[in-house]
């Protein structure tokens, strides 16, 4: 079957272009690993340059941090790579390469992307085509239905509210000795979609705004249950800054009841915890305005200062082609951003019953994703909303300072980050 | 072979030594060092002033908007200086202030264990070679090395809470709670680097006189006194070197920290050079003025104090008649 | 009393300050080499041992066979037998609380069942090579090796001739302007490269050094640290030999290549370990300055490792042990030189 794919698609891209005489145009990617994606992306390029000989790309897997902190002084300094796989998506927009005039199939993009296309739109533009997701993240919890089975408490329902599992969890935890009860990712995306939930806006009209009544609720609630012990500062606590914290190993250790992380921890959860415990994602718990997590995830991008613009152009267009955009998904267990392919499914390579049933659960809290949260993720100076609520937060928790003064901080800082970035 | 290879590099040399003269060499000498060090060092420096005095998140220098010297007044913004909380830039100014409690403490540990260390190196044992050695392996390795080590002993699961848990205590949270996470900092940070400082105040040690111990155990001078009187005095240049160095250092203190606690929990071990780098690179917004110009007021604290301590040490250098 | 903070000159009989001083060092072994020996250890748990608590001392795994019928190996529980004695079991699947147990030596016998918290698992020493071997295999370690070597021993080179040239001339010629030099360059000691990284690469990549090894190298090799380590050491050589030399008419150059270079090797010589131990170690200008993954250093390529979402600590530590392999061989052998190479020329 797939060499037959294969062969069709060798056949249809030999039809579109002469044989290729010249030297091999190299298009260079600058790619992060979460899990095995560059393994897999480097295993479906090596077909496309066997059916492409005047193309070759060159795979460059680097560590996350030069991606976030290296990549934005090379683009500046007009040395970016043709190609980067980014997770800031807006960030530097007006540097990014419009592939709309240059794909082959305009159509295809716009009816399948639709939905994520305007995420790496600069600011103003709303008909481009900059960017290819790799990746659609949710934010949304997964819980360890074990101990819940083992304490003889149900597992709350659908529609159940924040309030409603962190009761439950803390009763898990207290009858079967776990000893975090809710375990939350360090980062002001992952706060982000419960705040909606309990009625944060994050904009006032079109302006960023932060603290508002929904918003406070929900960090309320995450500072008490510091202090109540539902969650740990294990988490939260741990370090300072903007770093990011996970609790994959406390998930997987058996010591967290629930936790609110994302679906790509699926592929990492069935390895280590294998079969060891009932683990599977949950519908995102609700509050009064929605039961929201935050989608968010890593598109592929061009760059304008790029010397070959049609072949990094080709080079995307095939790997967002159907058959290899869902061998890639069904690969690496990601969500799909590829509306066709979400409506079909994509036939995961997972046998085991845990992902199955969380990646079920992942789609629903997709269906479920709130406009405030699309929105949300779309604007290109989000992180600097996300990082004045992790850094504050974070030092209320460690009881450096009160609530209320870190939701002053946070609003300062939000007029000092637009202000520097020249935001009016 | 060798000869003409040792030719070839002397012919260029004693070109230039003809054309010059003998007088002007030592500048071919200082010269390659100056270019690199020019180009390289001092540039940066001098751009980095710029930095400082322009706003915006720009990087290209051309493209950054003069301000003046309103980044120096944002950062000094305070009501008081000594509560970070009443200061604009708040974190700026925790950072101060916990990268001073972290000097004082670590360059006191710092110096204390490695004169000790070194005490008991100077003594006539078997072994001396190898313990010496140990002592100064962790100097060998990367701070990122370093700080990954102890993260894995130190996190809630390691082995020190295994260790603890084993002896029948509960568990602690050795990188979560403030005072704890902040006295790790300084610990990981003296056991790296405890071993070249060792190995300094060690060479003083040996270069002591005997027979001036010979002398005051025939007195019958007390031990305590002959190490006031004697040890410490002439171990003096050494120990200033110790401490010029181990402030320096203990100042810049970046790598080891920023892996092994990120500045957390809150913002207790979040020290100086840290802030200066978060600005500057890893939030979205990379306010590079504010970050210069609070490098510049780094460097010229460090300046001070090592003018401080050098003209200390010129006058430990004039009193034992040098 | 205190007798310890003086030396004691042998042939005395043991005394306190003795034990104490043997209890110290052996503190010590453990202290500095614990840690290191425990991140040894660790690298060759599998993913799950690693986040076991409390934590094997040696890296332990489950036990696991090969049964007909299913194509991976499957883990071995014992469980406790009604007469209290206990047998190795096969588990073949799980469901909910519940095990389903085969025996591996007749694996076609009828299923046992057992709740889980009733059964162990059994364990044996297993060591995780494949922490060591799926990252090497990913990436081109040969190539990152080469890198790192390259760097090393050129910018070593290189840092050696000009610092030992610079400091030469510092220490042994009176022409205007040295002072200047010498605080020019001992007065930025102060500043760290990690606040001056913006202005560093830019100059970098404007003057085309960006993304080559070459950029690495150059901008820190005229190490302050050096030159004044070299010029303290070349102070405490006596001027009689150059003059001695001047009068058989050698070239200034041959003073310092011929003479004063090799009696300065001791000093050289510290200068040099620390040069390979700081480049070799060296990690955030080489992240700055390189971004494609053929120029990437050994400390470059490792790090891609740690993801944005997670770290993954199996080969995290595997790769740590790789960097820090080469260093402790090196140390192994020339130990003795190099303390004592510190020891008796360092900072006089």
């Amino acid at each position: 079957m797939r060499t037959l794919l294969r062969r069709a698609l060798l056949a249809g891209i030999a039809a579109v272009l002469p044989m290729a005489a010249h030297a091999a145009t190299e298009i260079r990617i600058m790619w992060y690993n979460d899990g095995n994606e560059g393994e897999v992306a480097r295993d479906l390029l090596n077909r496309f340059e066997a059916a492409n000989p005047d193309i070759k790309v060159v795979l460059d897997q680097v560590p996350y941090k030069m991606i976030t902190e290296n990549l934005p002084q090379l683009v500046s300094s007009g040395q970016a790579p043709d190609i980067a796989r980014i997770t800031d998506l807006g960030g530097q927009a007006d540097q990014y390469l419009d592939l709309g005039p240059l794909l082959k199939d305009r159509a295809y993009w716009e009816k399948n992307f639709a939905a994520v296309l305007p995420w790496t739109r600069p600011a103003g533009n709303t008909t481009g085509i900059f960017g290819l997701m790799t990746q659609l993240t949710v934010t949304m919890p997964i819980v360890n239905e074990t101990l819940f089975q083992q304490a003889g408490i149900p597992l709350p329902g659908p529609k159940a509210t924040w309030q409603e599992w962190a009761i439950a969890a803390k009763a898990v935890a207290q009858k079967t000795g776990a000893p975090i009860p809710i375990a939350m990712d360090r980062s002001g995306h992952r706060m982000a979609g419960p705040a909606i939930s309990m009625g944060a806006k994050f904009f006032d009209g079109d302006t960023p705004a932060l603290v508002d009544d929904g918003f406070k609720v929900m960090t309320k609630l995450l500072y008490d249950w510091h202090r109540d012990g539902t969650m740990s500062k294990q988490i939260w606590g741990s370090v300072g800054g903007t770093a990011y914290r996970g609790a994959n190993e406390e998930f997987a250790n058996g010591q967290v009841v629930l936790y609110f992380s994302g679906n790509w921890q699926f592929p990492q959860f069935a390895k280590t915890i294998g079969d060891g415990f009932d683990w599977h994602g949950v519908n995102n718990p609700c509050g009064p305005a929605a039961c929201t997590g935050m989608p968010g995830g890593a598109a592929l991008v061009a760059y304008k200062s790029t010397k070959h613009p049609a072949e990094a152009a080709r080079v995307l267009d095939y790997l967002a082609s159907e058959p290899v955009y869902a061998e890639f998904h069904a690969r690496t267990l990601f969500l799909t951003a590829h509306a066709g392919l979400a409506a079909k499914g994509i036939a995961y390579k997972a046998d085991m019953p845990q992902v199955r049933k969380s990646l079920e659960a992942a789609a629903a809290n997709v269906l479920a994703l709130s406009p405030v949260a699309y929105k949300l993720q779309g604007y290109a100076r989000n992180r600097i909303l996300f990082n004045a609520l992790t850094v504050r937060l974070n030092q209320a928790i460690a009881g450096e300072m009160s609530l209320d003064d870190a939701w002053g901080r946070m609003t300062s800082d939000v007029a000092d980050g637009l202000k520097a970035a020249g935001v009016k | 072979m060798i000869t003409t290879l040792a030719r070839l590099i002397d012919a260029p040399f004693d070109a230039l030594q003809r054309r010059f003269g003998a007088a002007r060499m030592p500048y071919v000498f200082v010269a390659p060092n100056l270019l690199v060090f020019g180009i390289f060092v001092a540039a940066p420096m001098i751009l980095n002033v710029w930095y400082a005095i322009t706003g915006g998140t720009q990087f290209m220098p051309a493209d950054r908007p003069y301000v003046g010297a309103s980044n120096f007044a944002e950062l000094l913004d305070c009501t008081n200086h000594f509560i970070p909380a009443t200061c604009k830039q708040d974190r700026f100014w925790r950072a101060v202030a916990n990268t001073s409690w972290f000097v004082a403490f670590q360059v006191i540990g710092l110096v204390a264990i490695s004169l000790l260390t070194a005490l008991i190196l100077n003594r006539r044992m078997p072994w001396r070679g190898f313990f010496r050695a140990v002592f100064f392996y962790p100097v060998l390795l990367s701070p990122v090395v370093v700080a990954l080590i102890w993260k894995w002993i130190l996190q809630p699961d390691g082995v020190l809470n295994a260790i603890v848990v084993g002896s029948g205590g509960a568990r602690v949270p050795f990188l979560l709670d403030p005072g704890w996470a902040f006295s790790w900092t300084i610990v990981v940070s003296i056991w790296a680097h405890m071993g070249f400082y060792t190995l300094i105040l060690l060479a003083g040690l040996q270069a002591i006189p005997a027979d001036l111990y010979e002398a005051a155990e025939m007195d019958g001078t007390p031990h305590v006194r002959v190490f006031w009187r004697i040890t410490l005095p002439l171990l003096m240049p050494n120990m200033l070197v110790v401490l010029v160095l181990a402030l320096i250092r203990a100042v810049q203190s970046f790598d080891e920290i920023f892996v092994l606690t990120g500045g957390g929990p809150g913002t207790a071990t979040q020290y100086i050079v840290q802030y200066i780098y978060e600005t500057a690179f890893a939030n979205q917004t990379h306010i590079l003025g504010l970050a210069a110009t609070a490098s510049m007021l780094v460097g010229g604290v460090l300046l001070v104090l090592t003018l401080l301590q050098l003209a200390a040490s010129a006058r430990a250098r004039g009193e034992a008649g040098r | 009393m205190i007798r310890f903070l003086t030396r004691r000159r042998g042939g005395a009989r043991a005394d306190w300050t003795d034990w104490f001083s043997w209890a110290y060092l052996a503190l010590g072994v453990l202290v500095m080499f614990g840690p290191v020996l425990w991140l040894v250890l660790s690298s060759f748990k599998t993913q799950s041992a690693l986040q076991e608590f409390p934590p094997s001392l040696w890296p332990m795994g489950q036990k696991q066979v090969a049964v007909p019928g299913s194509d991976r190996p499957l883990p071995v529980f014992s469980l406790p037998q009604p007469d209290g004695t206990s047998v190795e079991r096969v588990m073949i699947r799980r469901v909910g609380l519940e095990g389903q147990f085969i025996d591996p030596a007749d694996p076609a016998r009828h299923v046992e069942r057992a709740r889980l918290a009733n059964v162990t698992p059994v364990r044996e020493m297993h060591f995780a090579i494949e922490n060591y071997i799926e990252p090497l295999r990913q990436f081109n370690f040969a190539r990152f090796l080469g890198n790192s070597l390259f760097v090393t021993i050129v910018a070593t080179a290189i840092t050696l001739l000009i610092n030992a040239m610079c400091a030469f001339a510092l220490s042994k010629y009176e022409f205007p302007g040295r002072n200047g030099i010498f605080l020019f360059i001992i007065s930025t000691l102060m500043i760290p490269i990690t606040v001056v990284l913006v202005p560093a690469f830019l100059i970098v990549t404007g003057l085309g050094l960006g993304n080559s090894l070459w950029g690495v190298i150059l901008p820190p090799a005229a190490t302050p640290t050096g030159v004044f380590l070299l010029r303290q050491y070349m102070l405490t050589i006596p001027d009689e030999l150059m003059d001695a030399a001047r009068m058989d008419h050698a070239s200034e150059w041959r003073l310092f290549w011929r003479i004063i270079l090799p009696l300065a090797a001791p000093a050289l010589a510290v200068l040099a370990i620390f040069s390979v131990v700081w480049r070799w170690n060296d990690f955030l200008w080489p992240l700055i300055v390189l971004n494609r993954q053929e120029n990437f250093t050994l400390q470059l390529g490792l790090a891609a490792f740690q993801g944005e979402l997670q770290t993954q600590w199996h080969y995290l530590l595997a790769m740590t042990v790789v960097t820090l392999l080469p260093v402790t061989l090196v140390f192994a052998f020339l130990q003795k030189y190099i303390t004592t190479g510190i020891a008796s020329s360092g900072m006089k």
